[in-house]
Parts: structure tokens; C-alpha cells; sequence
């Protein structure tokens, strides 16, 4: 059976030996111990998930391990550079815009792809962007507001 | 009963408060309650320590769900010992370390255990000002305590120098006086989530995270029908993958509609436990004649007990079923909490047989008199640690996971993690109950309400009550029923589908009458907190400058729950069938604010989760199955539904602050329903109203 021997996660290369067909969720998760990212669904519908895979905003529930090797995964845990916060977590932070903390790591990594994307987006853009991401809790409105504040001060990684 | 000595023993010497909760110790009968291991005198409910090095640390069997009570009571502490907030530890449901808490709903934090731990603060400050005044030799009255310091004629000392070498303990009652509202410098500020940054950084470990050497996962193999018995079942397949240990036994607590059979699996990895499951061949007695949720309403009624009705304040003949022909029948579905975060525990013996437990329930304690039941060992030999969880909605009452986990763990003999699915926690979690409610009034020609008849029918008499004046006779009653479904607490319990059927109708009479429903409901208020949230909510909507235009309509709705007041005004426009809520504008009072952005975002939160379940939140099954029990077929609020979101603040720093996260919820639906009917004139009797995202005509806006 294949297997994945090494993952690039935040910079780091982790050795490690797992099944190439395990989800990147999984093996981030329980082999890497970068609890960060969270299991919402499993089925690709709230984005609780959501790592950066070269950038792009990926929802590792659907990810086979094997198609991340090789590439460049950042979790939420490699957002902060030497203990500065991204931009965007700070504006989270500003917005109160969570309550339970769930979703928000996928949220945030979610609104930096869509930054990156669309450096200045609209009310518009925002919710169609950040449409496959649930927040149970409801603090959508303050999401919103946490992303204009960050688009504001260039909040591009 | 715990000593001075074992407690100094347990957390090291310094200064120690002890909070005794007198109401809390009348309403739960003085049964068995231990903190540390042993049980503390009489009723202690919270507990603050400053140790000799002058670190703060409070202790309260309280958890934090996402309501932010973490950072509320660590405001209070901070307001009355006047030290800064991030040098105050908060330490929550851990059944080792703090006192008894029979678990955090209700919205009884804030109302109950807030005032406890500022008065228990405001204990700590005196003795530290006794402290100083003994080291300087002046009268305690001299001494200011500001900023984590003591001072007095130039002299300074930190907490620490004064706690150094001490070990002393008041006992206090929380019955004194507290800093007044209109007094507060850090309570009734918007004091920032106190763990905000772990959150953001996603370092904060969540229960589901929990990770402890040599852990194992843990699957338990669940019946494809509710109440279906298991006939047998083959293990050998599964017995057959390296690693992996099938275990068998029976639970001494049998667990709804799942039985008291125990199949379960335990590998190495997760995916090598789910393969386990899958390769448990098991055989099933189903169970015939089930009903479904399109025949559960008629079911309620039929399974109504005679004289099981507990009524409201008003006057009830249970005996008697409702005979008035006029009353007019409201449904309301079960849904799901859908935390986001699955249920989960992590379960490890010690070499000694004691158990510890990481899980996320509204109910430490309650977990931990589950646990000992279930395995069979004293409640002393269990621990059970609540980390701050992904929610719970009143939806994480219980120790279903916790109780799997624990016993795989024990016949595993290594820690095993139980992390539910989502498809596990929407089909064997519980549900918010449906509910059949009937509902009839009359009034005079002028619209003053003259009687009231209020049915209903399993899904809980929260709110039942009417807080309008009604001028004669009035029935208010809840008929207990059966439910095919497990059930159990929601955020504000019945109190939105109460709220609803009553507002909903109060807005059919209004109508009926030709007159205006704001003030159709304020000739009908004499209670002025109600009516001030009702004035204000229209006030700032523009309620009485409204203009409606093709496809739009507004509605209004309020009420009142567990001590605070709510008021809804919703716009929204109609096109095709399809409804989208533009504008949703509600004030609150709840007496002084704690936290006026917490508190804004708790409303945020109430108005979201309520337009999913006024809209199109709703569990389908049939035949004891569930057939929406994913987010792909479970439809949730997402960021396009939501409305534009205005809220007004009553403080009222004269009336004490009570809970705040779930009476926002309640008059969401009712204030939408009412916009549908000014839009299309159709007026929906059912929630959720717009089932399959149309109105169920499907008819366009009438105009």
C-alpha cells in the first residue's frame, strides 16, 4: 500500500508513515498533533477543515494525504510569524467575531485565501466567498467585519 | 467534608475565599457535592485562591461553551478585587478542583454564579487590605487596593508580599452586598474574550483535540434503527486487523434507542477503527410501526397522557383535554444543535483503577455520577475535565461519549479517545423537541384580550405563560406526550416554539381587528420592561414609517424568559416562494449589562440560530431513522442567509443582571412568520416555515 513518508507543513518537514489514502485531516490531526485544524463534517459542507495547500484555501477532510505531499501546507498554527499574529487573526480578535472557536481557524485561513484572491473584496464577495463555511454560533456579521478591517490594513499574508 | 488543611494541601498556601451559594444548597437538597475529593463544607459554590506568590486563581464548576462566561466571571473578579484581568487564572469543570455545579444552562451564570464570585473577590480585597494593614500598622480602612496592589502613605505591596507565608480562609455567604452597577469600572466594559488568542492561533485544546500517550481510538457500533435489538454479531473479521480489539459487554446505563449493548472497536489509528466497524457483522430485531415526522404531530396528541399536563400560572383541569372547537393547532419540528464541534472524550485509567475524563458537556458533574454509575466505581475514583468546547446549545447535557470512551479505555487498558461523527452527533445526540400547541383568544371590540387557551403538546413549557393582561379566563397548559425521538434541551427550551404559536396568533387576532400588532400588544401590556423592549425595537426599525413595497413585509414579535426581555422587528421580501429576511432589529433588557459586545454577539448568534430554525431547519426521519443527519442534507444558517443585524441594549444597572444566551432566541421566528403574512398574506402555522426553501404554496408574493 502507498504511503506518505514526508509532509511540509508550516515551514517544517515532518517525517512521519501513513496511508496514502488517509485524509490530510486525519493525518494532521492525529500523527502531527496539529489539533488547529478541526473536524466539522467530513463531507466538505461547514469548511471547519480548511488548511492552505500553496495558498489555496483546501478543505483537508476531502484531501487525501497523498495529494498534499510535495506541496506547501500551512495549518493555523503557522499563521503567526515569531508570535505576531496575521492580520487577519488580529481582526478576528478586534471583531469578537467568534464565540465557541471552532470554526475559526478554518474561517481565518479562509479569509486569507480569499484576501490573497481579492485584496479589497466587497460585503458581496466576502459572503459569496466565505459561503461554505459555517459558523454554528452565528457571528457571520462580525466575520464580515473582521475581513473588511483586515482588507483595510492590507491584510495580505 | 473538606478541611482548611487539605484544601491548603491541594493548591499551596496564600489566601483563600470559599462562596456558599444558600439558594443553590435549598433547591438541590444537600445531596452528595465534592471538590477535590472530598466534600467541602456544607454548600460551597465557587471558590478564589491568591497564592503566596500573588496569582489569582478562581475555581467554579462553571464551563465556557462559547457564551463567554470564562471572560464574564473573570470581569468580575477583576472588578472586585481591582486587579488586572489577564492576572486573574480561571480554572472551570474540573470535578478534581472546583466545587459541585449541577452544570451551566438555564442562563444561570450570569444571574447566579457572577454575583457569587464577585462577592467572593470583594472578600479576598478586604483581607488583603487586613493584610497590609497589619504589615504598616494602620487601620484597614487606610489601605487602597488598585491595579493588583496594595498602597497606603507611599507604601506599596504586591498581592504576593502580602500572601507570602500565610494560609488563610474565610467562609463567606453570597448573600452581602456587591459593588452597585452604575459603580463598575471593568464589569459592564466590553472586556475582550480572555482566550481570544488561543483561539485564533489554534492552540487552545478542544475537547476533540485531547491527546494522551499511548491513546488508542475507540468506535462503538450503534443500531441502524432506533430501539432495533441487536441479535447477534460476528467479530471476527474485525478481530482479524492487526492492532485492533473488539470489545463486548453491556452498559449498566442503556442508552436511548440504542439499548444497553456494547460492541465496540479499538485500533491504533482512527481509520483503522473505522474499518474495524465496518467489518462488525451484526444482525438486528427491527422495530415496526415507528412513526415519522410527518405523522409525529398526530402521535403527540394520541399519546397524551390524561392528567400528565403541568400547567402554568394560570387555571388548569388536566384531566379535561381541550374541548374548544376554536382553537387553532401550530407545529413545530425537532431539530438539531449541530455543535460544530462533535461530542468527545478521552477516557485513562491510572495504575490504581481511578479514571480520568476529557469531554465537552454542559454537565461535569453530572458526567462524572454518569461515569461512576456506568463503570461501577465510586464517583471519588472519578475526574472528569471539561475543556472549553466547541458549543453545546443545551444540546451537550449528557456523557454519551464520555461513558464510551471510558469503558473501551477499560477494556483496552490504555486511553482510548471516543470522538463522535457528525453523523453519530445529528442520529444518536438528542434533538429540541417537536411539538403539536393549540392556541384560541378572544377579545373586545377595542382589542383589550379577554381569553386565552394555550395547548401544548410535548415540546416544554418554557415561556408557556402569556405576558399579556388577559381580562378572564385563562387556560395555559403542557400535555405531556411520548416522543419517537430522543429529546432533551435546547437553547430557551420550548420557549421559542411558545413564543411562536403566541406571537404568531397575537399578530392573527391583531389582525383580525384591523389593528397596528405594536399596538394591538401594547394595549395589552402592563409589564414595562416588555414594553419598553417593544418601543424600542420598533423605534429603531422605523416600525411606524415602515413602507411596504411588492414582495416585502414586516412583522414583530416579543416576550419574555428567564428574567430578560426581547423584542423583534424582521423585514423581508418575498419573491417566487422564496423569503429572505432583509433586516432583523431587536432590542434586550436584561438588567445591568455585563459585557455590552459579548452581549451583542450572543443576540448576533440568537438571531442566526433562530432564523435556521423559523426558516428550514428540520430533522426528517421515518421508520427510526434519520434521513437528515448531515450538514449535506441538515441545512444550517450559512453567511448569504443573514440579515442586516441592529441591536438595542436596555442596561438597566438599577434591575440585576440576568442570563443572556437564550432569550434572544426566542421571538426571531414569530417576528419573521408575521413579515411573511404582511408580504404574501399566507400565514404558516408550522416551523420551520420555508421547509425546502419555499413557501410551502410556493406562491408568489401577493400584492
Amino acid at each position: 500500500m502507498a504511503r506518505v513518508t514526508q509532509l511540509d507543513v508550516n515551514g517544517t518537514l515532518h517525517h512521519l508513515d501513513a496511508d496514502a489514502d488517509r485524509t490530510l485531516l486525519s493525518v494532521l490531526r492525529d500523527d502531527l498533533q496539529l489539533t488547529g485544524t478541526k473536524y466539522g463534517c467530513g463531507e466538505g459542507q461547514c469548511a471547519a477543515c480548511t488548511v492552505l495547500i500553496d495558498g489555496q484555501p483546501t478543505k483537508s477532510c476531502l484531501t487525501r494525504v497523498s495529494a498534499a505531499a510535495g506541496r506547501k501546507i500551512v495549518t493555523i498554527e503557522g499563521l503567526a510569524v515569531n508570535g505576531k499574529l496575521h492580520p487577519v487573526q488580529e481582526a478576528f480578535l478586534e471583531a469578537d467575531a467568534m464565540q465557541c472557536g471552532w470554526c475559526t481557524p478554518g474561517m481565518i485561513l479562509g479569509a486569507v485565501g480569499l484576501l490573497r484572491r481579492t485584496p479589497h473584496p466587497s460585503e458581496t464577495e466576502i459572503v459569496s466567498g466565505m459561503n461554505g463555511h459555517i459558523c454554528r454560533c452565528g457571528t457571520y456579521s462580525r466575520i464580515v467585519r473582521a475581513i473588511q478591517t483586515a482588507a483595510a490594513k492590507g491584510g495580505r499574508a | 467534608m473538606i478541611t482548611r488543611r487539605a484544601f491548603f494541601a491541594a493548591v499551596g498556601g496564600g489566601l483563600a475565599v470559599w462562596i456558599v451559594d444558600t439558594a443553590d444548597a435549598q433547591e438541590s437538597g444537600g445531596g452528595a457535592r465534592r471538590g477535590m475529593n472530598q466534600a467541602p463544607p456544607s454548600d460551597v459554590s465557587a471558590w478564589i485562591h491568591i497564592d503566596e506568590a500573588g496569582a489569582v486563581t478562581v475555581y467554579t464548576g462553571k464551563v465556557e461553551v462559547g457564551q463567554n462566561a470564562r471572560t464574564s466571571l473573570t470581569a468580575a473578579v477583576a472588578e472586585e478585587l481591582r486587579a488586572p484581568v489577564d492576572s486573574i487564572r480561571m480554572v472551570m469543570g474540573d470535578t478534581a478542583l472546583t466545587p459541585f455545579d449541577q452544570g451551566t444552562f438555564g442562563s444561570q451564570t450570569t444571574p447566579r454564579m457572577w454575583p457569587q464570585i464577585r462577592k467572593a473577590a470583594a472578600t479576598a480585597r478586604d483581607m488583603l487590605a487586613d493584610l497590609a494593614a497589619k504589615k504598616w500598622n494602620v487601620d484597614p480602612s487606610q489601605v487602597s487596593i488598585a491595579a493588583g496592589k496594595a498602597t497606603v502613605n507611599g507604601w506599596s505591596a504586591t498581592f504576593g508580599e502580602l500572601t507570602h507565608g500565610q494560609k488563610l480562609l474565610r467562609t463567606i455567604p453570597s448573600s452581602e452586598g456587591l459593588t452597585p452597577a452604575a459603580e463598575w469600572k471593568i464589569a459592564g466594559t466590553s472586556v475582550e474574550k480572555v482566550n481570544g488568542r488561543d483561539i485564533v492561533t489554534g492552540a487552545h485544546q478542544y475537547p476533540y483535540d485531547i491527546h494522551r500517550p499511548g491513546m488508542l481510538f475507540g468506535k462503538v457500533l450503534y443500531p441502524p434503527q432506533f430501539g432495533a435489538r441487536l441479535i447477534s454479531v460476528d467479530t471476527s473479521a474485525a478481530e482479524r486487523i492487526p492492532g485492533v480489539i473488539v470489545v463486548r459487554d453491556t452498559f449498566r446505563l442503556p442508552r436511548e434507542g440504542a439499548g444497553a449493548d456494547l460492541v465496540g472497536v479499538v485500533a491504533p489509528d482512527p481509520d483503522t477503527a473505522e474499518k474495524a466497524l465496518a467489518a462488525l457483522q451484526a444482525k438486528w430485531q427491527p422495530v415496526e410501526g415507528q412513526p415519522s415526522s410527518k405523522d409525529v404531530f398526530a402521535y403527540y396528541r394520541k399519546n397524551a397522557r390524561a392528567g400528565g399536563g403541568r400547567g402554568g400560572r394560570g387555571q388548569v383541569t388536566p384531566e379535561t383535554p381541550p374541548s374548544n372547537p376554536n382553537l387553532v393547532p401550530y407545529t413545530v419540528a425537532y431539530i438539531a444543535h449541530t455543535p460544530l464541534e462533535p461530542r468527545a472524550a478521552v477516557a485513562e485509567f491510572s495504575p490504581d483503577g481511578k479514571l480520568t475524563v476529557w469531554t465537552g458537556t454542559q454537565r461535569p458533574f453530572g458526567v462524572r455520577s454518569e461515569l461512576a454509575q456506568d463503570l461501577g466505581i465510586p464517583e471519588e475514583d472519578v475526574h472528569v475535565f471539561m475543556p472549553d468546547t466547541g458549543s453545546g446549545y443545551g444540546g451537550k447535557h449528557n456523557g454519551d461519549a464520555a461513558v464510551e470512551a471510558a469503558r473501551l479505555a477499560k477494556a483496552a487498558g490504555k486511553p482510548v479517545k471516543r470522538n463522535w461523527t457528525r453523523e453519530e452527533e445529528m442520529t444518536w445526540a438528542y434533538f429540541r423537541p417537536g411539538g403539536l400547541i393549540e392556541v384560541f383568544g378572544k377579545t373586545d371590540s377595542q382589542g383589550k384580550l379577554l381569553e386565552w387557551e394555550f395547548h401544548n403538546y410535548n415540546s416544554g413549557p418554557s415561556a408557556l405563560n402569556t405576558p399579556y393582561d388577559i381580562g378572564g379566563p385563562k387556560i395555559e397548559q403542557m400535555h405531556e406526550t411520548r416522543s419517537p425521538l430522543r429529546q432533551g434541551s435546547y437553547r430557551g427550551l420550548a420557549g421559542t416554539a411558545n413564543h411562536f404559536v403566541r406571537e404568531s396568533y397575537m399578530d392573527e387576532l391583531a389582525r383580525a381587528l384591523k389593528l397596528d400588532p405594536l399596538e394591538f400588544r401594547l394595549k395589552n401590556i402592563s409589564n414595562d420592561r416588555l414594553r419598553n423592549v417593544l418601543q424600542a425595537a420598533a423605534d429603531k426599525f422605523g416600525w411606524q414609517s415602515r413602507r411596504k413595497t411588492a414582495g416585502s413585509g414586516f412583522g414583530l414579535a416579543a416576550g419574555t424568559e428567564k428574567g430578560s426581555y426581547v423584542a423583534a422587528c424582521a423585514e423581508v421580501s418575498v419573491a417566487n416562494g422564496l423569503v429572505k429576511v432583509v433586516r432583523v432589529v431587536q432590542a434586550f433588557e436584561c438588567g445591568a449589562v455585563v459585557n455590552p459586545e459579548h452581549l451583542r454577539n450572543q443576540i448576533d448568534g440568537a438571531i442566526a440560530m433562530g432564523l435556521g430554525g423559523a426558516l428550514f431547519e428540520r430533522i426528517e426521519f421515518a421508520d427510526g431513522k434519520i434521513a437528515t443527519n448531515r450538514l449535506s442534507k441538515y441545512r444550517v444558517p450559512r453567511f448569504a442567509d443573514m440579515p442586516k443585524i441592529e441591536t438595542v441594549l436596555l442596561d438597566r444597572k438599577d434591575i440585576p443582571s440576568a442570563g443572556a444566551g437564550e432569550t434572544p432566541i426566542m421571538a426571531v421566528a414569530p417576528a419573521i412568520g408575521n413579515a411573511i403574512f404582511d408580504a404574501t398574506g399566507q400565514r404558516i402555522r408550522s416551523l420551520p416555515m420555508v421547509p425546502g426553501n419555499k413557501l410551502p404554496s410556493g406562491q408568489a408574493a401577493a400584492e
